[in-house]
């Protein structure tokens, strides 16, 4: 954790108190989730595999609006296109679901690449629009590609669904491992983004993109990346998503609600624009479902509430609220000048 | 032999039928200081962007360092060595000073992060903000910001730097302060273009003097002559008489 750098009197650091107790903290909670599938329930397990696919959603979303200022709400057209590309992958290529999962990622991204040239061309609430636009585009699409079920979906046939493990509580197994490093994979990635040179070009077009321009930040080719990763690694959750679920269908796949939706209030909640922020907006998220689980369309009026009380009051989310507050810093990503002297 | 280092070649910019930039000439050479002042809405600053990219000309040619840059784009010019500082800051605000530094030297020179610490710590102690230096820059006094702007813009190791009315809404002494810094800078070697309302302390520093109005060249030459120019007096008469 100590990035060190000698300079004549100063060096470069980036760990504070803070962060070092908090990385003993993250690795014990890790270790805890590694053992939580030899000790508990199938039901904790499914909620634990859904709570690690939205962190990883809102993780990406994060990135990409929180860090590279691109507000898309049709993020769902590629967790759809990844649970499709799973379907494709293992039904007519024989690729074993597990490889498959990754591998529909790797196609996402792909496919992303012609998705971002065209939205680009569209500015903040445009912008907005015509990702929502490219996803409905997208489920239209599938819905009349009989081979894949049309409108109505199809489900994963018996003998793949046999090849991600044996028995049932077997591949709950593999799924629930699968889900967890996806999760910390894109906690580690984005971590990583920002502990980099890129970080810094990243949270500068967060801050300010003439500035950024200005002091040779190609702005477009970093938005390109972002776009692209981001698109990648959702592909990836929504691969896994499906193969959790066993079947898919446009609706379910391409649903702005589920997958869009909910993330953003996930991340706006927690704190955009930090690492920690989609952390605890996910735990928000899965505390106030399960307490108006009961309750109801009662539920999304609440989550509706809580979201404009949040933005009205604390726009800058939970985490942001306590990080300034309080100085935390969970994850260090500021670099910081240490000296003898000098130094305020 | 001088090298010329900017040149404008009947530069034309238009908004509407609004003329801003009217068949603008300039040669610029290596090492010197251009001061540019003008009444407000002369075309001051479309002209830097025009230089820095920020605005495309309707008609006209820039050349920077030999190399026609007319149609590169801004962070294209700013590494091959124009920087610019704005005249209402943009500090990346959740950014510490030091950090703010390090985006334009990482990205500016295109080095590695690590290659640009020393240089950026160099900086920040000539533009005195040393002491700032984890401070994050949204906390920042507006003398501060302004000497951020430019730090910041340094640290990109411009060739040409654009000073956009860096010293306007400093107190007399924050503005000696930032003077005797621009100085040391130009001393250095850089070739600077500064705006300017506050004439004392524009002259402290250019060997040159532009005077704009309505987009045109109104004059040019050694300042002194330029501001004992009868056409000069009346409009900067004008404008100080606000």
């Amino acid at each position: 954790m100590n990035t060190q750098m000698k300079t004549e009197q100063f060096s470069v650091v980036r760990n504070t108190t803070t962060s070092r107790g908090a990385a003993v903290v993250t690795a014990m909670i890790l270790i805890a989730l590694i053992s939580v599938p030899f000790w508990a329930g199938r039901a904790d397990l499914r909620m634990i595999i859904e709570f690690a696919y939205y962190l990883s959603l809102a993780q990406m979303w994060n990135l990409l609006a929180g860090y590279a200022g691109l507000v898309s709400i049709g993020q769902q057209a590629f967790v759809g296109l990844g649970g499709y590309m799973l379907f494709v992958l293992a039904i007519y290529f024989n690729v074993p679901p597990i490889m498959a999962v990754f591998l529909s990622g790797l196609i996402v991204a792909l496919f992303a690449i012609p998705t971002a040239l065209t939205v680009f061309r569209l500015r903040g609430a445009y912008f907005a629009i015509g990702t929502w636009v490219v996803a409905e585009v997208y489920r239209l699409g599938f819905a009349q590609v009989t081979t894949l079920g049309g409108g109505s979906g199809q489900s994963l046939p018996a003998s793949i669904v046999r090849e991600i493990g044996s028995g049932r509580s077997e591949r709950e197994m593999i799924i629930y491992f699968t889900a967890l490093f996806i999760a910390v994979a894109s906690i580690g990635l984005v971590y990583w983004l920002l502990r980099s040179k890129h970080g810094l070009s990243l949270t500068a077009i967060r801050d300010s993109e003439a500035a950024s321009d200005s002091l040779g930040v190609d702005i477009f080719k970093t938005k390109l990346a972002v776009y692209v990763i981001s698109a990648g690694i959702t592909g990836v959750v929504g691969a896994l998503i499906f193969l959790q679920k066993l079947r898919i269908s446009p609706d379910a796949a391409f649903n702005l609600q589920d997958w869009t939706a909910a993330v953003i209030f996930i991340v706006v909640i927690g704190g955009i624009g930090t690492i920690e922020g989609p952390i605890i907006g996910t735990l928000i998220y899965f505390i106030l479902r399960g307490v108006l689980a009961d309750y109801g369309s009662v539920y999304m009026i609440v989550l509706g509430v809580v979201a404009v009380v949040m933005m009205l009051k604390a726009p800058q989310g939970v985490w942001g609220f306590l990080s300034k507050k309080y100085d935390l810093h969970l994850f260090p990503v500021h670099r910081r000048l240490k000296a003898k002297d000098e130094l305020e | 032999m001088q090298q010329t280092l900017l040149e404008l070649n009947d530069v034309h910019k238009s908004f509407g039928s609004f003329k801003v930039t009217d068949g603008m000439n300039l040669a610029l050479d290596e090492g010197q200081a251009l001061g540019i002042i003008g009444p407000n809405g002369a075309g001051k600053s479309t002209l830097f962007n025009l230089i820095a990219g920020g605005l495309k000309p309707d008609q006209g040619t820039v050349a920077f360092d030999g190399k026609d840059v007319t149609q590169q784009p801004v962070h294209q010019r700013c590494h091959a060595g124009i920087g610019r500082s704005y005249q209402i800051p943009h500090p990346f605000a959740n950014m510490s000073v030091f950090e703010n530094l390090l985006v334009g030297a990482a990205f500016g020179t295109r080095r590695s992060e690590v290659d640009c610490y020393d240089g950026c710590i160099e900086i920040l102690r000539r533009t005195g903000l040393l002491k700032k230096a984890n401070k994050p820059a949204g906390s920042l006094t507006l003398l501060e910001r302004k000497r951020l702007e430019m730090a910041r813009a340094l640290a990109t190791e411009p060739k040409l730097l654009l000073l956009d009315e860096i010293a306007g809404g400093l107190t007399e002494q924050e503005c000696l302060a930032l003077v005797g810094t621009i100085q040391d800078i130009h001393a250095a070697g850089t070739t600077i273009i500064w705006i300017e309302h506050i004439v004392h302390a524009l002259l402290s520093v250019v060997g040159r003097l532009m005077v704009i109005d309505f987009g045109k060249k109104l004059d040019d030459g050694d300042p002194q002559e330029v501001m004992d120019n009868p056409k000069v007096q009346e409009i900067y008469m004008g404008i100080s008489a606000e």
